[in-house]
């Protein structure tokens, strides 16, 4: 920083007060005053406390296998960050506590029946592709955590596909069977809303409470640590399509709240699609981004080979960002006007 | 927010986005008035508004007496110079002002009988102003014009943009109304409070006569809810006038001209235009006092309330000085700084010069001192940007912060003013919210230079 030292002259004000060492001036630019309690640091740490319930489920249900995928996330996405910033030889980034939260998003984003290294792999990619090639925390244009996930994904087809949810079965015994959306899709079974809704089912050791993600999602909006208008776009424009699809299906509102407590979609709506540095600026970009990704969901979910679509929505999104940034300039006061 | 509407206006009494910094005021704002007594010597610069400097009409050696003028602004954007003690004029010096222009300056050194500074303060604290008949038959809108030129009498909340230039008469532009700020947003600051409880009389008299000076069809003191007693005090002193007392809410930056006529009118200003354009004249309260004291007493502009503030000073206090007085002895007026101070500001935190040279002098547009401790201080520890979108929530005038910055630091020009940078009034906000200590403001002002050279290119 261009700011100066200077000592002030003691002759000035301090004559009269012997034993006083005069202080210190700093000069630097207005405005001279910041808001004490917000930092990147802080946000990162808020996130984490978003993140809480959604552990705590996690690891009610999953119990060892849960517990390895968050370790084991969090400790590689570490390592990579350390490693990665040293080799750019930029300044030490392990303080703001970006890559735990990658590492936890990471971790409860995995089957519980992954092997280890997978979500070790994950994390190196997640941490190196995701965020560092592009200049760290703040510059990385997608959610570093669904990088991550996306390659182990396609790598490890078998390993993360809808199979590894069903090898889980027997793994624990609160939870067996296919995941819900699975079941839904393809064997036309459906989940009761109640077992959705508190997470009893199987899924992502960490998505599989809807209402521990509300809870966490809920604390973060209200920390402003999250904006309001991505969960709320997102869940609403799910909403909407999954009742149209409800309406001409017959299915009396059980598709539309399967899908909506159901997979990904809260734990998306609410800590992964917020990413700040992946969305949009302004609260219509947000919105822009919110519908886009819902609409992107819905798509996936009912057209495609997967089950489940809120990785890819928000990858796609994040991809569209810059953009969306671009087309919500907002109009200056008094533009109008002139 | 648009279910609350501003008793008697149409506008809903603040704007969108803004920020609410602690205001800190409790450290002075119930300090009373203290006047300082004459210094020494006063260092009057000659350029203490906006606009072209004045000229200086007195000879080193020769003996000038209160309220003598010394400097004469000849142009129309300028305002003139008056001594604030008797005394002798020394040898022409040159002094760096806060804000790190240098100036030419006149020295007086203080010689024979004083006028002892409580008169003058007791002049401003006068209660039997005449009311709107005497001020509307007594005075024609031109002599007050003049009146207020001859007194060098200039804008109290910063700005510093001379008052005739203001109140001017101006057949092709009308002006509906006539705002007087009493907002005072900046942390810190109460100059403007104390001045608004102790003398509220002069306020309203001054803005009845400025309003008859731009024959202004409504008059309005626009308070923030932050301020009870001030709006009490103001309210009494209006009572049986046509002035009106405009309660805001509390918000920074509330004070700013753009920001006050949509709280209060409902109304923008248009990019690059002046609140005339929207028939609006806005004056400080400081100033509407000012303008009283000279046109019915007959005072040039010579003193001065300025609050000083912060944990950085042993006794806050709001002070009652002479221009021209060192910002040193201010200083030692309010028992020096403490050991932990780190920064000395002209003016309050949020849009205020940092320096350290205390040599400087008081002048017209000086709302104060802050001086901040090591805690109090903004730390400038940079991350990255992390793209949340708070300075967008917080900027004032529906800007992308960020992405202004960025452009400046990537000497992208055409990326800025795209995002029009150039309707950054630099208040601070956005640097204020920003988790990542990102220096938005100062990013921006380079931008802005860089979009200027870029468009001379
Ligand atoms: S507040 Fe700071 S970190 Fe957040 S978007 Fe603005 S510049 Fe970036
Ligand atoms: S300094 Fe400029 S960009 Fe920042 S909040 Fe104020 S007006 Fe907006």
């Amino acid at each position: 920083m261009s700011d100066t030292n200077r000592q002030i002259d003691s002759a000035m004000s301090h004559e009269n007060r012997p034993g006083r060492k005069p202080p210190f001036i700093h000069v630097a630019p207005s405005p001279h005053i910041s808001d004490s309690r917000a930092s990147t640091q802080r946000m990162m740490v808020d996130v984490i406390i978003g993140l809480s319930p959604a552990i705590v489920v996690s690891l009610y249900l999953f119990r060892f296998y849960a517990l390895k995928q968050i370790l084991v996330c969090v400790a590689v996405c570490l390592a990579a960050e350390y490693l990665f910033v040293r080799m750019r030889g930029k300044f030490f980034t392990l303080k703001d506590c970006s890559a735990i939260v990658t590492g936890i998003i990471l971790g409860l984003s995995m089957p519980g029946s992954a092997p280890w290294f997978v979500g070790a792999l994950a994390s190196v990619v997640g941490i190196g592709i995701g965020k560092i090639i592009f200049g760290g925390v703040g510059m990385n244009i997608f959610n570093p955590a669904m990088v991550g996930r996306a390659f182990v994904m396609i790598a490890f087809a078998q390993l993360m596909g809808a199979g590894a949810y069903e090898n889980v079965t027997g793994l624990v015994d609160a939870v067996s069977g296919a995941t819900p959306l699975s079941a839904l899709k393809f064997n036309g079974v459906h989940t009761g809303i109640a077992p959705l809704f508190m997470g009893v089912t199987n899924g992502s050791v960490g998505e599989v409470s809807a209402i521990a993600c509300i809870i966490g999602g809920l604390y973060l909006i209200y920390r402003k640590t999250a904006s309001w208008q991505i969960p709320a776009s997102i869940l609403i424009t799910v909403a909407l399509i999954a009742a149209i699809t409800d309406i001409a299906g017959g299915y009396q509102g059980v598709f539309l709240l399967h899908h909506l407590f159901a997979g990904a979609l809260m734990f998306g709506a609410f800590f992964i699609a917020t990413d700040p540095v992946t969305s949009p600026l302004t609260a219509k970009g947000k919105m822009i981004f919110g519908v886009g990704t819902g609409c992107l969901i819905m798509v996936i979910r009912l057209f495609s080979g997967y089950p489940e679509g809120v990785m890819f929505a928000v990858l796609i999104m994040n991809a569209m960002t810059p953009l969306i940034n671009r087309w919500t300039i907002p109009q200056p006061m008094g533009q109008r006007e002139a | 927010m648009g279910l609350f509407r501003l008793k008697g206006f149409p506008g809903t009494g603040s704007f969108p986005h803004g920020i609410h910094p602690p205001d800190n005021k409790a450290l002075s704002a119930n300090m009373a008035v203290e006047v300082m007594e004459t210094p020494g010597t006063v260092t009057l610069p000659l350029l203490q508004h906006l606009g072209v400097p004045c000229k200086q009409i007195v000879k080193s050696g020769e003996t000038v007496s209160y309220g003598q003028m010394v400097g004469k602004g000849e142009a129309f954007v300028s305002a003139s110079l008056h001594a604030p003690i008797a005394g002798k004029v020394k040898r022409n010096i040159k002094v760096t002002l806060p804000n790190g222009r240098r100036l030419d300056a006149i020295a007086i050194q203080a010689e024979g009988e004083q006028i002892p500074p409580e008169r003058i303060w007791e002049d401003v604290r006068f209660t039997q102003w005449p009311r709107p008949k005497d001020c509307f038959t007594d005075y024609e809108p031109m002599d007050i014009v003049k009146k207020i030129q001859a007194s060098g009498i200039v804008g109290l909340g910063g700005a510093a943009f001379p008052t005739h230039v203001k109140v001017m008469p101006n057949d092709t532009r009308m002006i509906d109304t006539l705002m007087v700020n009493g907002c005072e947003c900046e942390p810190y600051l109460t100059c403007d409070y104390r001045l608004m409880v102790e003398a509220p009389e002069a306020i309203v008299t001054g803005a009845l006569l400025a309003g008859r000076a731009v024959s202004a069809r409504e008059i309005v003191i626009c308070v923030e809810d932050n301020k009870p007693e001030a709006i009490r005090h103001l309210q009494d002193a209006a009572r049986k006038t046509v002035v009106q007392v405009a309660v805001l809410k509390t918000k920074y930056p509330q004070g700013s001209e753009k920001h006050l006529v949509k709280a209060v009118l409902g109304l923008e200003i248009p990019l690059g235009g002046l609140p005339a354009d929207a028939g609006v004249a806005i004056s400080n309260v400081q100033t509407m006092a000012t303008v009283a004291r000279s046109i019915i007493k007959d005072i040039p502009m010579t003193h001065r309330v300025i609050s000083v503030s912060g944990r950085g000073i042993c006794n806050p206090k709001n002070i009652f000085v002479p221009i021209g007085v060192s910002l040193a002895q201010v200083v030692d007026f309010c028992g020096g700084l403490t050991p932990d101070a780190a920064r000395i500001i002209s003016g309050g935190p949020m849009m205020g010069f940092s320096f350290s040279d205390l040599s400087a002098p008081v002048t017209k547009g000086s709302s104060g001192l802050t001086i901040l401790t090591h805690d109090e201080v903004r730390k400038a520890e940079e991350t990255h940007c992390v793209r949340c979108g708070r300075c967008v929530d917080a900027c004032p005038m529906n800007l992308v912060p960020t992405k202004l910055a960025l452009a400046a630091r990537y000497k992208n020009p055409e990326l800025a003013g795209q995002y029009h940078i150039r309707a950054c009034v630099e208040c601070g906000s956005c640097s204020y919210v920003c988790p990542a200590k990102l220096n938005l403001v100062q990013l921006i002002r380079e931008g802005k230079a860089q979009l200027n050279a870029w468009e001379r290119r």
